[in-house]
């Protein structure tokens, strides 16, 4: 007798697996359709004239949108001011991620600080995290009014929020093992860090940060919109004075810089990994 | 004049997961000893009792006049820097070189600050590499780990546990990552180190061939309990497949009988 060949029997009653999915798939896909359709009427959207309505906004685009003369005459202007945010979203990338860093310490399981301690690290970062940093501008605007802080500190609590959490997965991830070694050799607290967490987890802490740098870059545009300061200003001030030609100059710049950087940090992800 | 003694020791994981219940052994100084058993019936947790990377739930646990279970920070990293652990996966820091994962062995007996800035004297440097050269990694000295093969990162792992100068070592499955040949390059060296600098030693084994041929006492352990403690060479097949809790042709092991 040969256990192998022979065919799994199929229980009596019971539709295939095969059936299972088709159904399931029908099943989602009627279930996004009405949902599609209940919104498109709640919100008033008719598709087909948002369809049509696509040409239109090329063709007026590319007839205001299109810097001339007078908008490549402001780029110094712009190139500072763009110079200026990019530099404040680096710095409060960097600020944030050495408290990250510190935190992420107390919270990973893998340093066996305190199971309370890392709890309550964790509900904290989770909180930060969780409040979008557009909220934070506009909840630090009561305190600091329209003044580059806000913007500082607006992005400085979200990205902590989400770095603790990179960090701690990945501590937990990549240097759990050699910390376990290093505990049982005696190491301290402090040694196990210097010599076990930071050598095995630096790549990857990195390469989190260069991703936060990334995405501050693009929100400290969009912030500062809010709080009047940088590039976000200089777009919403041509914008206001319809100086379309010059406001898509600095969609423009910012599109670049942050496809740049995207580029730059992937070339260094790829030496130090 | 045991060098550790374990005392009807308990462990329980989360309030749910009995792992150890009443174990009790001692071992003699410079025995070598190897716990066998089913995945799942607590030899680790054993290991990891006795330098308290767990904490046994019951019962007492005494190393070289030290009772364990209520050492204080201090007293526990005295304990510590005595018992030296070697890991199934390594567990060394793989982007570090070798010489720097041997030199982490020294970690247990620096100061914090110098154990943080890696200053390490030239006497421990000396004896980093002369045990470098002893395992065969004279070679590999200035490597990164991850550039090792298997044999040559547990051999890394042997150094780093020497350098602590152990009263005891400790090893969780030391080759079940490893093949033949590099198995029993591992094994003799653990050998060698038990009989040439009178290292205890206690592992945890799987093989029951490897055990019987290197331990001269075997710890029989079944979900938690001892069901043998004795000398290797009376370790009877039918003890066998109780502690392993199976018929007679149902074990790898078996299979040399079958073409016999
Ligand atoms: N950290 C842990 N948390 C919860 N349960 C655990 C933990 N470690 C081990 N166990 C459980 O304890 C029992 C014994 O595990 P272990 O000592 O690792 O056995 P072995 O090493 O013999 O395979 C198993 O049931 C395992 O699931
Ligand atoms: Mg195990």
């Amino acid at each position: 007798m040969n256990n192998y060949t022979k065919q799994a029997p199929k229980p009596v009653g019971q539709t295939s697996i095969f059936t299972i999915r088709k159904r399931s798939f029908a099943l989602v896909f009627a279930f996004v359709a009405t949902l599609f359709a209940l919104s498109s009427a709640v919100a008033n959207f008719s598709t087909a004239k948002g369809l049509e309505s696509i040409p239109k906004a090329i063709i007026w685009m590319a007839a205001n949108f299109v810097p001339d003369e007078k908008a490549i005459s402001r780029l110094p202007n712009i190139l500072s001011k763009l110079a200026e945010t990019a530099l404040l979203a680096v710095a409060v990338t960097v600020c944030s991620a050495l408290c990250a860093f510190f935190f992420s310490l107390l919270g990973t399981k893998t340093t066996k600080i305190n199971p309370w301690i890392s709890r309550a690290v964790r509900a904290f970062a989770s909180f930060f995290r969780n409040v979008p940093n557009i909220v934070w501008a506009i909840l630090l605007m009561f305190s600091f009014g329209q003044n580059i802080l806000t913007g500082f500190f607006a992005l400085f609590f979200a990205s902590f929020g989400m770095l603790v959490r990179m960090f701690i997965e990945t501590i937990d991830e990549v240097s759990s093992s050699c910390v376990e070694a290093l505990h049982a050799t005696g190491a301290t607290f402090l040694q196990t860090v210097f010599q076990g967490i930071i050598p095995s987890s630096l790549p990857n802490i990195i390469s989190w940060v260069l991703y936060m740098v990334e995405y501050n870059i693009r929100d400290s545009a969009l912030i500062g919109l809010l709080t009047a300061t940088g590039i976000g200003n200089l777009f919403d001030l041509y914008y206001k004075r319809l100086d379309y030609a010059s406001a898509s100059l600095v969609v423009i710049c910012i599109a670049v810089m942050v496809i740049s950087i995207e580029i730059a940090s992937n070339k260094i992800r790829k030496v130090i990994m | 004049m045991p060098i550790l003694e374990f005392q009807n020791v308990s462990k329980v994981y989360n309030g749910v997961t009995k792992a150890l219940s009443n174990v009790s052994f001692s071992v003699d100084e410079g025995d070598f000893v190897s716990i066998i058993g089913p995945s799942g019936s607590g030899k680790s947790t054993i290991l990891r009792c006795i330098n308290r990377l767990v904490d046994a739930t019951q019962g007492e646990i005494y190393f070289d006049g030290h009772d364990i279970n209520k050492a204080g920070k201090q007293e526990l990293r005295e304990v510590r820097k005595k018992i030296g652990m070697i890991f199934q996966h390594y567990n060394l820091v793989d982007r570090l070189s070798v010489i720097e994962n041997v030199l982490h062995g020294r970690l247990g007996h620096k100061s914090t600050i110098a154990g943080v800035i890696g200053a390490y004297t030239e006497q421990e440097k000396e004896t980093a590499f002369s045990i470098l050269a002893m395992l065969g990694l004279t070679e590999q000295a200035y490597k990164r780990c991850d550039e090792l093969s298997g044999g040559q990162k547990q051999r890394v792992g042997i150094a780093r546990s020497l350098m602590q100068e152990p009263r005891l070592i400790l090893c969780d499955e030391p080759i079940a990552s490893l093949d033949p040949s590099a198995s029993k390059v591992i094994m003799d060296h653990l050998s060698e180190i038990n009989k040439a600098l009178k290292i205890t030693c206690i592992a945890n084994l799987h093989q029951v061939d490897v055990a019987m041929k290197y331990a001269k006492r075997i710890i029989g352990l079944t979900s938690g309990q001892i069901v043998y403690d004795g000398p290797a060479q009376d370790l009877s097949r039918s003890k066998i497949y109780e502690i392993y809790q199976s018929n007679e042709g149902e074990l790898i092991t078996d299979i040399r009988y079958s073409y016999e």
